[in-house]
């Protein structure tokens, strides 16, 4: 699918290797620096070829992502995509920005999610003694302030979008290049979720329980899904559902202090199956 | 009074966690969590029971409930859910899961 004088680099987020391709070497340089923590040497299932148009500028429009026969075309003011996903591979015409990319990986890797039972959710998330926590919540809930938050030890996943795939007996959040408000990306590694909070600021830290319903309607307003595409949500309905069978949801009240954390690392909840 | 007969429609995912039954509009996401007695009518209609009859056979002998009372409780929840495109309601029988 590549031209001999395309230049070729694998970015691996969430164990899945996306092989890139671009004959716009300055462009290949960018992404190299971009994504520097997240290269990878190994073979790529994945692929996307793609045409950088020094003419496209920034975008902040909405994203459309819908089916076209076989395809799924993403499209914004600064990309437009053609995507397989029985093949695994795609065609990107985009602006010089790595800006760009980002939210073209970003769909593409939801796309591949749902179709393994994963998904990118609105939510920071950190590694601390082992184990994932992903703390969610509306724009303001304390999303990024968690993450500052974190004890000395803790390994920051990102402080925007988690990704959150099933694996051995639960679930495994990983880290991602995708930086939030603090500028600053997640560590490549993963970890087994212990819990998810749904985040509101309070003048005690305290944790509570969240109904099955209120814990899936809640995942279902935070997923990441671009595409109003009946099947795609059926099949993340199902994921969040089995979600909340196997990971504790809570709501989590927080004063803004590091004790939090010791609230965190106490926790012993169990999933709603229980 | 004519027979009314009820089927899920099939843009519908539901599912059943802890106790609470959640169903999904996948057309447009919207979300539902129903009672008991409104899950064991969804659940019992296959489109040829009539809804009289899933009214007398399952809900009043499930639920301790007055028969007339549960009959005009058990139209208005069809009639809601149907407006919400998660039940499709027809006077004759409904061989399959209705669109």
């Amino acid at each position: 699918m590549s031209s001999p004088a395309s230049k070729q680099l694998v970015v691996e987020i969430g164990g899945f290797p996306i092989s890139l391709f671009t004959e716009d070497e300055h462009f290949w340089d960018l992404s190299r620096h971009s994504y520097q923590d997240f290269l990878s040497a190994g073979p790529a299932k994945f692929k996307l070829q793609l045409q950088i148009l020094r003419d496209r500028t920034m975008s902040d429009d909405e994203v459309r992502v819908w089916r076209e026969g076989d395809y799924w075309r993403l499209e914004r003011g600064d990309f437009c995509v053609r995507w397989n996903p029985n093949s695994g591979s795609g065609q990107v015409q985009q602006n010089p920005f790595t800006y760009s990319l980002d939210s073209v990986l970003r769909i593409v890797h939801s796309l591949i999610l749902a179709e393994q039972g994963g998904f990118l959710l609105h939510a920071a998330s950190a590694v601390c003694d082992g184990s994932a926590y992903l703390f969610s919540g509306v724009s303001g809930a304390g999303k990024t302030t968690m993450t500052r938050l974190a004890p000395a030890d803790a390994t920051l996943l990102t402080d925007e979008i988690s990704y959150v795939r099933p694996g051995g007996s639960g679930y495994f959040g990983y880290g991602t290049p995708f930086v939030g408000e603090l500028a600053k990306p997640g560590k490549n590694c993963s970890a087994p979720i212990r819990g998810l909070f749904f985040l509101e600021k309070g003048h005690e830290n305290r944790i509570e329980m969240l109904s099955p319903s209120e814990s899936v309607r809640r995942l279902m307003q935070n997923i990441l899904f671009f595409a109003q595409d009946r099947v795609l949500v059926e099949k993340l309905f199902e994921t969040a559902c089995e979600f909340a069978n196997q990971v504790p949801v809570r709501r989590l009240t927080f004063y803004p202090d590091s004790r939090v954390w010791d609230t965190i690392r106490e926790f012993e909840g169990e999933p709603a199956h229980v | 009074m004519s027979e009314k007969y009820i089927a899920r429609s099939s843009t519908i995912a539901a599912r059943k966690l802890a106790g609470e039954m959640m169903v999904m509009n996948a057309l447009n996401s919207t979300f539902f969590t129903l009672n008991e007695v409104a899950t064991a009518i969804w659940q019992a209609a296959d489109g040829h029971t009539p809804l009289r009859e899933i009214v007398r056979r399952i809900i009043c002998e499930q639920f301790d409930v007055d028969p007339e009372q549960a009959q005009a409780d058990a139209e208005q929840f069809v009639s809601e859910l149907s407006s919400r495109g998660i039940l499709v309601v027809s006077d004759h029988p409904l061989t399959v899961e209705a669109q």
